[in-house]
């Protein structure tokens, strides 16, 4: 070796810039995030804010509203996340099979994905309108029959949650349709070949082919779209705010009404803590579960 | 007969897929039908898919009376500049994480691993005080530095990988020729990692254009807002004239849709890399 090992700034230089934003923006807020979950914080100039220690998160736990929205959280990644995932692979399994128009389809239904938050948020408060007009109600009552009156969709806890989850399947299916579709593509073609010779009807090839070799991809899919049900928030502000009288808030409506409406910032950032933890818990399991360690 | 099975199952296939995309595409049209309909013809019962009298009316009043065209640069503004700056710098940092062995190195790629998979709203209140410390409130600039931040994860974790896989022979080659670590980096991995670039570029813009929590907590001033912002705020203060509020998100989501169709194929590999193991 010509040179023997020595210290050398050159890395370094590299990872300045990046990690000057990263320390300041991400990791400096992360960690600051916790002392504020501390005080009683104030945030006006001259104010002093007070050191509570864990009452924040205490607080939480004697919180009807906290619960309310803990519910709606979980009922939200509990019906999206299935919903999603089943649509999505039937839709996957379906443009694999084309003969052709395969990039059509994926297209029509990827474009909700690449659609802002924000803009079918409000497409959605208009087609979910309390009256007779609103698209969705119309349809109940004059194409199926199904109901006599219009529905006042988001003024009423219940209806609102059915258009705030049927927001959240619509506009997901299209992202892990996509992921589910590279990975069937990736799945050898003479093993299907194999068992149909063994008389194997389709059905039966997914569920003993397919759907266990796209099993590592299942897993991240779940992983990830359960991480985006607890952080269901957007849809939520957007169409509801939370209301009527809070009975549609999730735990991060609920954290952002807190810290910017009512300027309870320590106890906003106890509640943003708290959604940390559960997702890291959940993850953890999900990980620690579903992952083989070496798959076929 | 085996042929014609085939066939009827294709059909099949076809029926099935283009009703799940009815759904899947029926609010979109909606939404353009009521952009070109003036105020009486919305929400009218029956609804009618295409408008009577079709106008143009929303989109000129959204350009020129409700200041959507300068919403439109501001926009444009921010998610351009963040799509420059946080590209130069996850790819100096990456390219760092992956080409060189230096004390601290695994610490740092934790570090940024751990910020990819924490709620980004959860860093909202702080990021707040920051920004009301350091001056950046009110201001673009506020905008684009906390985006760039944002994005840096993500993209140092997409190009790192990419960086990996590139040959180090060429490398030696540059030193040899007496070249330095940064010649390299300009003359050579950046231009051979032009599709990862691209897939980055794509994901940081569109992040950008449609960022909208940090835009509405960090902006009071209504001339500096973005487009998510004031799409949002107009709805809120006009309720109901939705032909409006659908012209002006038109306007918002037509480039991100080009973007899309254009760039279909860099777009999908980013977002299975990682996730399928071919």
């Amino acid at each position: 070796m010509p040179h023997a090992r020595r210290f050398s700034a050159t890395p370094y230089l590299f990872i300045l810039p990046g990690m000057l934003f990263f320390l300041v923006f991400l990791l400096y807020p992360l960690v600051e995030a916790f002392r504020i979950s501390l005080y009683d914080w104030k945030i006006m100039p001259g104010a002093v804010s007070t050191f509570v220690g864990l009452d924040n998160y205490l607080r939480a736990f004697k919180d009807d509203v906290f619960w309310i929205a803990l519910r709606n959280t979980v009922l939200y990644t509990v019906v999206t996340v299935p919903a999603q995932m089943v649509l999505a692979m039937l839709v996957a399994v379906l443009v694999d099979a084309l003969p052709s128009g395969k990039v059509l389809y994926r297209t029509l239904y990827y474009i909700p994905v690449i659609t802002s938050w924000v803009v079918v948020s409000l497409l959605f408060r208009y087609l979910f309108d309390p009256s007779e007009a609103g698209l969705i109600n119309y349809f109940l009552m004059h194409s199926l029959h199904l109901i006599a009156q219009p529905i006042p969709w988001l003024r009423e806890p219940g209806p609102a949650m059915v258009a705030i989850i049927t927001l959240g399947v619509w506009k997901g299916i299209g992202w892990s349709m996509i992921i589910f579709l590279a990975a069937l593509q990736t799945i050898p073609a003479d093993l299907h070949e194999a068992s149909q010779i063994d008389g194997a009807g389709p059905v039966q090839r997914f569920f003993s082919i397919t759907l266990p070799l796209m099993r590592p991809t299942v897993v991240f899919v779940l992983i990830m779209l359960v991480i985006g049900g607890f952080n269901v928030f957007l849809s939520v502000y957007l169409m509801t705010g939370g209301n009527p009288l809070h009975r549609t808030e999730t735990i991060l409506t609920y954290m952002y009404n807190q810290a910017f409406n009512f300027l309870e910032f320590g106890y906003g950032a106890a509640l943003s803590y708290l959604l940390a933890i559960i997702i890291f818990v959940i993850s953890f399991v999900q990980i620690k579960f579903l992952r083989r360690p070496i798959e076929v | 007969m085996r042929h014609r099975r085939f066939r009827l199952s294709h059909l099949l296939l076809y029926a099935l897929l283009t009703t799940g995309s009815l759904v899947m595409v029926t609010p979109f049209l909606d939404m353009i039908s009521t952009a070109f309909k003036s105020q009486t013809y919305v929400l009218e019962v029956p609804p009618t898919l295409i408008p009577r009298e079709p106008t143009l009316q929303n989109f000129v009043d959204a350009w020129q009376s409700n200041h959507f065209a300068l919403f439109f640069r501001n926009s444009l503004v921010v998610a351009v500049s963040t799509t420059v700056l946080s590209l130069l710098v996850s790819a100096m940092l990456a390219y760092g994480l992956a080409r060189f062995e230096f004390p601290g190195k695994n610490l740092v790629f934790y570090a940024i691993l751990l910020t990819m998979m924490i709620p980004s709203l959860m860093l909202i209140i702080p990021q707040f005080m920051l920004a009301k410390t350091l001056g950046l409130r009110n201001s673009l600039t506020g905008l684009v530095l906390v985006y760039t931040a944002m994005n840096i994860p993500l993209n140092t974790f997409l190009l790192r990988g990419f960086f990996e896989e590139l040959p180090r022979e060429l490398e030696e080659a540059v030193l040899i020729d007496g070249g330095g670590h940064f010649t390299i980096f300009t003359r050579m991995a950046l231009p051979l990692s032009t599709p990862a670039l691209a897939t980055v570029a794509i994901f940081t813009f569109l992040a950008a254009w449609d960022e909208f929590t940090w835009a509405l907590t960090a902006i009071d001033d209504a001339t500096k807002r973005t487009l998510p912002v004031a799409i949002a705020t107009f709805q809120g203060e006009h309720l109901t004239q939705w032909g409006l509020v659908f012209a002006a998100s038109l306007v918002a989501i037509l480039p991100v849709i080009i973007v899309f169709v254009t760039l279909q194929r860099y777009f999908v590999k980013g977002l299975t890399s990682g996730a399928v193991r071919g």
